[in-house]
This record gives C-alpha cells, structure tokens and sequence, in this order.
C-alpha cells in the first residue's frame, strides 16, 4: 500500500542550523499494516509523517502510495489518499465552524469543492449516525462551534474526521499527547476501534512504548533519521519493553537513555 | 433631522467596503490593505466609463472587475511570491494609485454632466437624496444574500476554513493559495463596487479618495461586531452592514458638535485603535479583579 524507497531530508542545507533528518528510510506497508513508530526526541518521526504527507518535498527518494507515485505531489494533492491526525487538537479542525460544517469538508477529502451548498440537511443523519461510536455526545451538537470542544473530543472528532471518507493510509502524529492519562487511553480506544474494524493502513507514532507493542501488527523505531528496529507479526507479539531496549542496544551500539525514548 | 436619510445613506454604501474589510480581516485572517487603492480604482473606472458613455449600471460592474483583478495581484503576491499579505498589500495599493491616475487623466473627474445610478431612473415624487438611499439598500440586501450563500457553499466553506485553519483544510484535499487568492479577489470587487456607487453618489471620483478606507471598514466591522453580535456568519453580516451605518451616524453626531472635518481620520483611527485593544485591556481588568 505505501512504498517508501530511501527518502532524504536536510533542513536549512548549508547554513549553521543545517540538520539531516531523514537519513535514507525505506519502509513497505502491506494493505492493512498498523505499524506503530517510536524514536527519541527528534529521530525524524515527524518528519517522516511530513514527507508522506507532503508538507515539503524530500530531497531524494520516492514516495508511492497504492502503486501511484505521489513524490512529487502538493500537499492538498495528497490529502485525496492520506488521512491524518496531528499531535496538537487544534492544527485538525477549524475551531470557528461547527462540527457539522468540519464533517461536511471532511466528508469530501480530496474531492474539488463544488457552489453546492457545503453542510446540506441531508447529510445531518449520516454525520449524527458517525458521531455516535464516540460516545461523546457530539450527536447532539452538530451546531457546536469545535472551538468549544475539549482537546480529547477535538482529537476524536479530527480521527472520524481522517477516516471519514477512507484513506489509503492513515497518519497518526503523537495524537493523544497533548491530552491527559484518561482521555489520551479513550482516544486510543477508539484508534484501535476504527483502525482494525476497517483495517486501514496505519502509521502511528506514539511516545509510549506500551502503547507501541500493544497497538498494531508492526513496530518500528527511528534513530537519528534511520529506521533502527523493524519487528512485526509473532515476534512483535512476544516482544516486551526490556527486549526492545536490549535490541536498541545492540543496533545502536550505545546504551539507550531510556528517559529518552519514554518521554520524548 | 434631515441628516438621518443622508447618514443612512451613506452607511449603506460604505457598508459594501465594510463587507469586503470584513471577509480579509476575519474571514481570511489577513489585514489586506489593497482596499485602499481598489476603493478608487472602483471609483475611477467607472467614473471614466461613464464620461465615456457607457450605462452606470455597467460602469459598476466594469468597477467590480477591476477590483477582481487588483484582488488578485495581492494575492498572487502573498501565495505565489510568499511576501508577507501586509506588504503584498501595500505594494498593490501604491502600485493602483499609478493606475487610477493612468484610469482618471488626471486627479479628480466630475460626474455631475452625466446620468448615476441614482439619476437614471427617477421615480416620481421621489427625491435624489431618498433615491440614494432606495438603490443603496437594494444592492446591499443583494451582496448580502449572496455573500451569505457564496460562504454557504463548498468554495465559500473553503475560504472560511482556510482564514481559520490552513493546516485542516489542506489535509482536506484544497489549495489554500487558490482560496486566499478568491477571498482577496471577492473582498476587492466588492471593495471596488462601493467606491464606484459612492463616487456616483457624490459626484465625483478623486485619486485621493482611499486614503483611510481600510480604517473606516474596520471601525464598522468592529463597531458592528460589538453592538450586534457575531453569533453566524449571517450574524456578522448584518453586523456589519449596521456597523457602517453606526459609523456614519457616529461621524455625523461628531460633526455636528464641532469637530473640525479634518480630524475626522485622527478621530477614526483612535476609535479603531481602542476598539481593537479593548480585548487585552478586558482581560486585564479580569485579572485584576481575580487578583483582588
Ligand atoms: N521545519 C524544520 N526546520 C528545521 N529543522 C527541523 C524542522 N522540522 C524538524 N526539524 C529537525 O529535524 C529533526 C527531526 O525532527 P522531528 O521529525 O520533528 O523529530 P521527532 O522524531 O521528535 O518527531 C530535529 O532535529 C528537528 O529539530
Ligand atoms: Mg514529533
């Protein structure tokens, strides 16, 4: 579904803040993969998720999404094949609209906006009938300015919002950070709910180890623009924190601050 | 007394200016000060339009074209050519008051030999001033029904989505230089038009006329905002459509007591200035009264 082949990314190229982020990574997702993705503070996460989204071009390599090859596409290109979630609950939705009117943009991702009237009656039973697994009683509200939403019902919004027309791949950008314990484990709920029910191709980068082996048939971890450990399948299953730490270890070859890897 | 009808008036045909203030400055998040040099190009094509014979209704629509296209070069300017929109702006009015002299001949044109609209179709028993006023009205209930549809639709959905959230709407699938460029462009025609209707309505079209035009349009959004709500977009609409109205009623009251005219811009500019800081200066006081 996604072949990424040796992509690479330099920010601000020969002056003193220059940085490499994106080392060559190399990465196939097979239809309906959930890979979950960690890596300290600045490995190149985002930047990776950036690069499939389209929010810059790479400097080098070659971004395919279901055989077509999008390396060279605009972002608002993009969007047709890619949902996605940001770490912050604000960057997803547009907090001035209602809910309803942010449902009815979602709902035509990658579609050319027409002279149509944009939040039509019709659609109201449809978007009540999507807001109602989130048991937040957003049904209710489909007039609600998102601005009044909390961050935890913003984020669940912003994943109904990715899913609503299907993605080819979803992209999940640490986004249940921002919240607290509680809501931050509901908004993974329904990740996972949404994610396996439809068996999306998913990349989620978390900064939660347990999260990561929990969640998803796949693990990966960056490593100062490298992918650095790739389990998958049984073995991915079987795997525990201190396993990971000691695979860290060995392909590393230096001794992981794991305060790093958790925190970050 | 017999100010109200000619205050009305002239609220009203601010009001199209207010509308086109209002769909940069909020609708689109950017403080678009091209207005300042479309307000007298609108006046001044059509100004040269009709001395050169052509309808005055017409002429307002070759204004409003012209307003498209100055619309467009700012944003062409700030999407295309990443300068920053205040820049892009500025450039696009110093740039339009060349232009308008090149559109004009020369600095001022007079209008009183030829038919306006407010001439050319006289109804019986009804007078010049109330004819100003009848005409104004009609064209703003028009741009303001079809503003509130244009936002209404999936286009109009986009511009709005893109002044509040640029990152959302373009995970979305739409080119958010494509929506700020029509935004620019609407605000501009709309921007245009008015300068054309006040032109005729005053008889004359003058290079200088823009100059506090972009104040004047935020003083009746604010103004407007404040006294009526901002409840819907259709809410703000009418805000500002009243705001401008307020507006002019304020600046006639101010007259009335004394206030030199040329103050005028002086007193607009602090009004705007206050009413724009009055959120930071609220928030302390909140923070004051916790404190205590
Ligand atoms: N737009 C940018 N300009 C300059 N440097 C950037 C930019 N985005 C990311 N970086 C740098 O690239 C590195 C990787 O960042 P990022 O992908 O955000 O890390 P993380 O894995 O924490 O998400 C970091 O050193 C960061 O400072
Ligand atoms: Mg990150």
């Amino acid at each position: 579904m996604l072949n990424i082949e040796n992509i690479k990314k330099t920010f601000n190229p020969g002056t003193i803040t220059e940085k490499v982020a994106l080392r060559g990574v190399s990465l196939h997702l097979k239809p309906g993969d959930f890979v979950t993705v960690i890596g300290g503070n600045g490995a190149g996460k985002s930047t990776l998720m950036n690069a499939i989204a389209g929010t810059f071009k790479v400097d080098a390599g070659k971004i395919v999404i279901d055989g077509k090859d999008i390396t060279k596409l605009p972002e608002h290109k993009r969007a047709k094949y890619i949902g996605r979630v940001f770490q912050d609950p604000m960057m997803g939705t547009a907090a001035n609209m209602q809910i309803e009117e942010n449902l009815a943009i979602a709902s035509r991702r990658g579609q050319f906006p027409t002279l149509r009237w944009s939040a039509p009656e019709a659609q109201r039973a449809y978007f009540r009938e999507q807001l109602k697994p989130l048991n937040l009683g957003l049904e209710d509200r489909l007039e609600s300015k998102v601005g009044l939403l909390s961050g935890g019902q913003r984020q669940a919004l912003t994943l109904l919002m990715a899913t609503m027309v299907e993605p080819k791949l979803l992209l999940l950008d640490e986004h249940t950070a921002a919240l607290d314990p509680k809501t931050a484990a509901q908004v993974l709920e329904l990740t996972n709910s949404i994610v396996n029910s439809r068996k999306l191709t998913t990349l989620m980068i978390t900064h939660n180890m347990r999260d990561a082996l929990s969640c998803g048939n796949r693990l990966i971890m960056l490593h100062e623009g490298r992918i650095l450990i790739d389990v998958s399948g049984e073995e991915k299953k079987s795997l525990t924190i201190k396993d990971l730490l000691a695979m860290f270890e060995k392909a590393a070859g230096s001794e992981l601050n794991s305060d790093a890897l958790l925190l970050s | 007394m017999d100010l109200i009808i000619p205050t009305i008036s002239q609220g009203l045909l601010w009001s199209l200016l207010a509308i086109g203030v209002y769909i940069t400055f909020r609708v689109l998040d950017i403080a678009d000060l091209t207005v300042e040099g479309s307000f007298p190009l609108g006046a001044a094509v059509a100004a040269a339009c009709m001395l050169g014979g052509m309808n005055p209704v017409l002429a307002i629509f070759v204004a409003a074209f012209a307003g498209m296209l100055a619309g467009v070069v700012t944003g062409f300017l700030c999407t295309k050519l990443k300068i920053p929109a205040l820049l892009a702006g500025i450039l696009t009015m110093i740039a339009l008051y060349s232009v308008n002299l090149h559109v004009m001949g020369k600095a001022n044109l007079s209008l009183l030999q030829v038919d306006t609209v407010f001439t050319l179709y006289s109804i019986p028993d009804v007078t010049l001033g109330n004819m100003v006023l009848v005409i104004g009205a009609a064209v703003v209930v028009f741009t303001g029904v079809l503003c509130y549809w244009f936002f209404g639709t999936e286009i109009g959905a986009s511009i709005r989505a893109t002044g509040c959230n640029p990152h959302m709407i373009r995970a979305n699938g739409i080119n958010t230089d494509i929506t700020v460029i029509l935004g620019l462009l609407i605000s501009n025609a709309l921007v245009a038009v008015s300068g054309a209707l006040v032109a005729q309505a005053n008889g004359f079209a003058d290079v200088g006329m823009g100059v506090g035009t972009i104040v004047i349009g935020l003083a009746s959004v604010i103004i407007g905002e404040v006294l009526f709500g901002t409840r819907s977009f259709k809410n703000c609409l009418i805000s500002v459509i009243l705001g401008s109205i307020v507006y002019r009623a304020v600046i006639a009251v101010v007259l009335q007591m004394g206030m030199p005219p040329n103050d005028l811009k002086l007193f607009t500019a602090i009004l705007v200035a206050a009413a724009l800081s009055m959120p930071l200066c609220q928030a302390k006081l909140k923070k004051r009264k916790v404190a205590e």
